[in-house]
């Protein structure tokens, strides 16, 4: 693969977010680490998914691809353009290339803007159309590809159903010609029968316009249906990057495993015959993750030597990119997972006595 | 007879100058104890108001009215007054809700809201309620229990917390329980740990569970028998077996083509259900799914379709059912040879003659259990 078919490349990506207390002075006590140095490549005309649980950062890192949320470090390359670094008027101009689908249709769109008005804003913005008719002719090809009819320009976003305000806010991406689309939990707001609509249109919007996708869910089925390639992420780190049906076929990774076990198939005979990895425990705090592999806490296979203290780098294993020591040796079945109980989870900075409580608003509480 | 019969409910909400809502217009289903049975649909199908209107949960209200059925080892918990049914629910009938948040008192330790409930029903005190309610969070699987008493609902996660409502429903060893939506607000994971639990608890107490979700997924693992509801009536109901191998209304089959597979290939378009929820005839004028239905024929306007019941306690709602496998004459040569242990053919999407075996795991043992 050339670095040509390349379009966005993020390179040791990090955002932190302070963790502050005081009244007048803002001490800051610590960081949470959402985005903790992520490296990922999407090819041109292919879909990335990003899967993992709330709160291993996978939405931080959608957003600051876009530079939605400011990175703390890394970079990251856009069809040849480094971002970060960029002017806010020419990152302006980069936006047009770039646009975002958000989870919840009702609360991304302004209930006192009609539909052409929704569509046009962002065409305004960017100087698209030389007049009013062009301008309609682009939002009424938009319509179309969406599947939404003509009258709906006059409506406003509370007359329409889940679905189909989920397809104004794919034509509100649409409508500036993107090449990149970030779609945060596209579907996790909508009914069943409507998920697969709006899955269904966005992989025909992919191969008529050759759009790139990054779409970001929690829902392993859904991301490995629209998925070429798919990154699990775990408090704020890849842990494995793989080709969707070998992610399926052969995670390599005990917390892939553990996630593919959890996925419920709606088919009897898979639900009962599969084994099931039950993970102990929450996720740990991202202000105070565990030394080591992050997920060594909750690991069934577990070693005593390099979990705890040795952070476990990205590597190729196969067509797979595992961050896992010993992922050769569980593949090949020579470590056995053992029972994990689960411990209690809090960041260090909250350790407060069992019989203290403490107040409600507790800054830094993120668990 | 069984545990809770529930017979011909139905639940109307009237607002002055608008269309009386039926919400559950005429839904019937039995559980037997140590039986799981499951109530699946999409939002506005009015599984979470036949739930509620069990529990006797629903506001009090001059435009609600309740019709049918629920009687629950001999008593109709419909007709009960508020003293009796408060008896009842919490003590042989509980209830686990959707968002744990939410059904927490924000401003009480956890500890309170559960010995409530033994204080309540148990006529417990003091420590006796205390080390018993640390026992029951230790028994859903609460870490370090006495220290969690004393927090509030804010300082758990949330699998905690849904882990603290089922503690507190189960405290009594009620003989029933109802779960609405158990898992929609978790992760994945922490789904799996709860759906573990609530197997546990049926497996070990013999409580009848009524599991309320939009989730096919959980519902095929768990579930012995499923109602599939749309529009306020039961359209479909099987055993789970038959349900996902041979599915005849052709909502059931809509709803298993639109779910999109963990073990199927990267591009293969799925099948939605055209139209929305909205799109509904109202009962009376017909079948509520005829808008969106592809296989909708002349007679499905006019009058609703009865329910069709068929052997082995199935039933559908539909005068032109998606076909059985082995109905056409092709199926029935192949049916009658002695290789007939592969699946049949399911509409929509079928279920793979050899599912690749789960991840992660060793050779499956085989089950050789036929619909």
């Amino acid at each position: 693969m050339t670095d040509t078919d390349i379009l966005v490349e993020v390179r040791d990506l990090k955002v932190h977010f302070p963790i502050t207390r005081g009244v007048i002075f803002d001490r800051t006590v610590g960081h949470v680490k959402a985005v903790d140095g992520v490296d990922l490549r999407i090819p041109r005309g292919k879909t990335y998914g990003l899967v993992g649980e709330s709160g291993c950062g996978k939405s931080t890192l959608g957003r600051a691809l876009l530079q939605l949320t400011p990175p703390t470090a890394g970079q990251v390359v856009f069809d040849g353009v480094e971002l970060t670094t960029l002017p806010a008027g020419r990152l302006r101009t980069m936006r047009r290339r770039m646009q975002m689908i958000f989870q919840d249709p009702m609360s991304s769109l302004d209930p006192r803007q009609n539909v052409e008005s929704i569509l046009t804003e962002g065409l305004q913005t960017h100087g698209i159309g030389t007049d009013r008719n062009d301008r309609r002719r682009i939002i009424g090809e938009t319509l179309d590809a969406v599947g939404l009819p003509r009258w709906a320009l006059s409506r406003y976003p509370h007359e329409f159903s889940g679905g189909q305000r989920q397809r104004i806010g794919i034509a509100r991406a649409l409508v500036l010609g993107p090449e990149l689309i970030v779609a945060d939990e596209p579907v996790s707001a909508l009914d069943v029968s409507i998920q697969a609509q709006v899955v269904n249109l966005l992989d025909e919007l992919q191969d008529s316009l050759g759009l790139t996708y990054l779409v970001i869910a929690h829902d392993l089925a859904v991301v490995r249906h629209i998925s070429d390639v798919v990154g699990v992420m775990y408090l704020g780190a890849l842990v494995e990057e793989a080709p969707s049906d070998r992610l399926y076929r052969e995670p390599l990774h005990p917390y892939t495993r553990a996630l593919m076990s959890a996925v419920p198939v709606p088919d009897p005979d898979v639900e009962d015959r599969r084994e099931r990895i039950l993970l102990a425990g929450d996720l740990p705090s991202p202000a105070n993750p565990p030394s080591g592999c992050r997920f060594h806490t909750r690991c069934p296979w577990a070693q005593p030597t390099r979990c705890a203290d040795e952070r476990p780098a990205l590597r190729p294993v196969g067509a797979s990119r595992v961050a896992c020591h010993w992922a050769e040796q569980i593949a090949g079945g020579e470590l056995r997972p053992h029972a994990v109980s689960a411990e209690v989870v809090r960041p260090e900075g909250e350790g407060e006595a069992p019989g203290v409580v403490s107040a409600p608003s507790e800054p830094g509480s993120y668990v | 007879m069984a545990l809770l019969e529930v017979d011909d409910l139905s639940v109307t909400f009237t607002r002055r100058g608008q269309r009386p809502v039926r919400a559950v217009d005429g839904v019937s289903f039995s559980v037997d104890a140590g039986e799981v049975v499951g109530l699946v649909g999409e939002s506005g199908c009015g599984k979470s108001v036949t739930s509620l209107a069990i529990m006797g949960l629903l506001p009090r209200q001059p435009g609600l009215r309740i019709g049918g059925k629920a009687v629950f080892d001999g008593t109709d918990l419909l007709q009960l007054d508020d003293r009796s049914r408060r008896d009842i629910r919490g003590r042989d009938v509980a209830m686990v809700f959707q968002d744990p948040l939410s059904s927490l008192n924000p401003v009480i330790p956890i500890g309170l809201q559960v010995t409530e409930v033994l204080t309540r029903h148990r006529g417990m005190k003091g420590a006796e309620a205390g080390r018993e309610a640390a026992r029951l969070l230790d028994r859903v699987g609460i870490p370090d229990p006495k220290r969690r008493l004393k927090e509030y609902p804010h300082q758990l996660s949330g699998g905690m917390r849904q882990r603290a409502l089922i503690a507190m429903a189960v405290a009594c060893k009620p003989r029933l329980l109802i779960a609405d939506e158990p898992t929609t607000a978790l992760d994945v994971t922490i789904q799996a740990q709860i759906l573990e639990l609530l197997k546990e608890l049926v497996r070990d107490s013999g409580t009848a569970l009524v599991m309320i979700t939009h989730d096919l997924g959980v519902v095929a693992g768990l579930c012995d028998t499923i109602n599939v509801l749309y529009a306020g009536r039961v359209v479909e109901t099987a055993r789970r077996r038959p349900l996902f191998r041979q599915p005849r209304h052709p909502y059931t089959v809509g709803l298993l083509g639109s779910v999109p597979r963990l073990d199927a290939g990267r591009g293969e378009r799925l099948n939605p259900i055209p139209g929305s929820v909205r799109d509904v005839l109202p009962w009376p004028d017909g079948c509520a799914f005829a808008p969106r239905c592809s296989r909708r024929v002349d007679e499905c306007v006019g009058e609703p379709p009865e329910m069709v019941l068929t052997h082995d306690g199935r039933g559908y709602r539909c005068v032109n059912p998606a076909p059985l496998p082995g109905v056409t004459p092709a199926a029935d040569v192949r049916a009658t040879a002695p290789t007939a242990a592969e699946p049949g053919p399911v509409p929509a999407q079928a279920v793979p003659d050899d599912p690749p075996p789960a991840p992660g795991l060793g050779p499956a043992p085989h089950e050789e259990e036929q619909p």
